[in-house]
């Protein structure tokens, strides 16, 4: 039996969310329905249209020095990274042929915003000498780099809320070419802060169901009036199914495929008849070498914006046509808010465990399905699934599209 | 200020900024090699004695101190010239 060469395994998982510390508690609270979404309470809220969020469950367990010297969507980014390396093992592997892949869409925004008050209160001579290292946007995997020592790439993808996937995306194609043997590849993201809040309010693009936290994030739902800003990291483990099985290493599934398409329409506004975002879905599956009818399950990007669900409906049925039909589809965002360029690794993460488990767990708050959203939309229960392919949706303002092919 | 006031006061700035152990922070010690102290770190450490001791450390005098006891003498004497 011939492989084909550089085939691509998962063999690790990590990810902090606002539904849990870790991925095992995140995932049994998704099965459980739990939602990461709550009433903020930082004193700059009420000046805010928004006063709801998606926090992390769990505060990062890092020591005091690392915290002084890492920005928060670093540290959430190392604790993800130190949970998947864990799970995959702790591989021993030639630092030369290790990759970090951490995409942010926002980086180091609280460290740039809290500096920028120390320049202004306390004069130059207070500014962090950290500062530069902790807002860049590679600051993520820089700090997973460090870690970890890879020497064989560290990239930072930045494609707003595309930015998680595209990651994994990048670390494929690293892997498939034979620039490394493993990458550290996800997403990572901390802006829950007064200025992006204030900017998403303004752009209408955030619920304002201030009095129901819990049931603001409504993908593919009637009633749906925006997203929930949430913060969040998710990393996976990527690594040739020839160095996995050389080490013997646990492998959860098979990163089949990616595609990657932009829709050059409008910078934040979807296309509205999702012709970008079928573009990366179609490619998706042609780098993985499958058919719309092999697709069973796709965790949709989906963030309950009342335009953005209805392009990715119409994205997806011109994809996959008539195979869509027996597709379960489900949005987790309806539980953990949207991580933006933490989304498609967590979303990812939780692909494979679908895959594992063949369970999807149900969207939350789908009380009416918009009469628009032409799609098998699991909601109430989650869902039993035959084995099989799952994609991954991730889009962002730049008008990015990505999606990723998961299989068993 | 003694010196000894001195070596506690940086050993707690130390403490703070770089996890250094206290019981480590003695005068023979070099900032760089035995405190693992890189040069980010080491300005802010500046940047707290001074606010500490009210002494000025211009960044061009930083690079000579090596040791902690550098950084004790040479707050000490910046003091008393204040």
């Amino acid at each position: 039996m011939t492989e084909t060469p550089r085939q691509v395994v998962v063999t690790g998982l990590g990810a902090t969310t606002p539904v849990g510390g870790d991925v095992a508690s995140t995932w049994e609270g998704l099965l459980a329905g739990r939602s990461g979404v709550r009433r903020l309470t930082e004193d700059w809220v009420e000046q805010l249209p928004v006063h709801i969020g998606a926090p992390l469950a769990v505060e990062p367990p890092l020591g005091r020095v690392e915290a002084r010297t890492l920005d928060r969507v670093q540290q959430l980014a190392l604790v993800a990274a130190r949970e998947a390396w864990a799970d995959a093992g702790t591989p021993d592997v030639d630092p030369e042929r290790l990759a970090a892949v951490i995409g942010s869409g926002i980086g180091g925004v609280l460290t740039l915003l809290g500096q920028y008050d120390v320049l202004r209160e306390r004069g130059p001579r207070r500014v962090s000498p950290h500062v530069v290292p902790m807002l860049m946007p590679n600051g993520p995997a820089a700090t997973v780099g460090l870690a970890f020592t890879a020497r064989a790439g560290v990239h930072a993808p930045v494609s707003a809320c595309a930015s998680g996937a595209e990651a994994i995306s990048h670390a494929l194609d690293m892997l498939r070419a034979g620039r490394a043997d493993i990458a550290i590849a996800g997403g990572s993201e901390a802006a829950i802060h007064a200025l992006p809040l204030a900017g998403f309010a303004q752009m209408q693009a955030l619920s304002r169901r201030n009095d129901a936290p819990a049931t603001a994030s409504r993908p593919f739902d009637k009633g749906r009036d925006g997203f929930v800003l949430g913060e969040g990291a998710g990393v996976l483990v990527l690594e040739t199914a020839e160095h996995a099985r050389a080490r013997g290493a646990r492998v959860y599934a098979t990163l089949a495929g990616s595609g990657i398409s932009a829709d050059a329409y409008h910078v934040a506004a979807p296309e509205p008849g999702g012709a970008g975002a079928a573009r990366a879905v179609r490619a998706a599956l042609r780098s993985a070498g499958l058919v719309p009818t092999d697709v069973v399950h796709i965790n949709a990007h989906a963030t309950s914006t009342p335009a953005g669900d209805v392009a990715e409906a119409r994205a997806l049925r011109a994809a996959l046509g008539a195979a869509l039909d027996t597709v379960t589809v489900t949005s987790t965002k309806s539980m953990t808010g949207h991580l933006l360029g933490a989304a498609g690794a967590v979303e990812a993460v939780f692909c494979v465990l679908a895959l594992r488990e063949r369970t999807v767990p149900a969207t939350r708050n789908l009380d009416a399905l918009d009469d628009e959203i032409d799609l098998d939309v699991v909601s109430i229960d989650n869902r039993a699934i035959p084995t099989g392919a799952v994609l991954s949706n991730s889009f962002g303002f730049g008008g990015h599209d990505v999606c990723l092919a998961f299989t068993p | 200020m003694s010196q000894s006031d001195i070596l506690a006061g940086l050993a707690a700035i130390l403490e703070e900024v770089a996890g250094v152990d206290p019981a480590d922070a003695t005068a023979d010690k070099t900032f760089i090699d035995d405190l693992d102290v890189d040069s980010l770190s080491m300005v802010e450490v500046v940047v707290a004695a001074e606010e500490k001791f009210g002494v000025k450390i211009p960044d061009e005098d930083v690079k000579s101190l090596k040791t902690v006891g550098d950084a004790v003498s040479y707050i000490q004497r910046a003091g008393v010239a204040a």
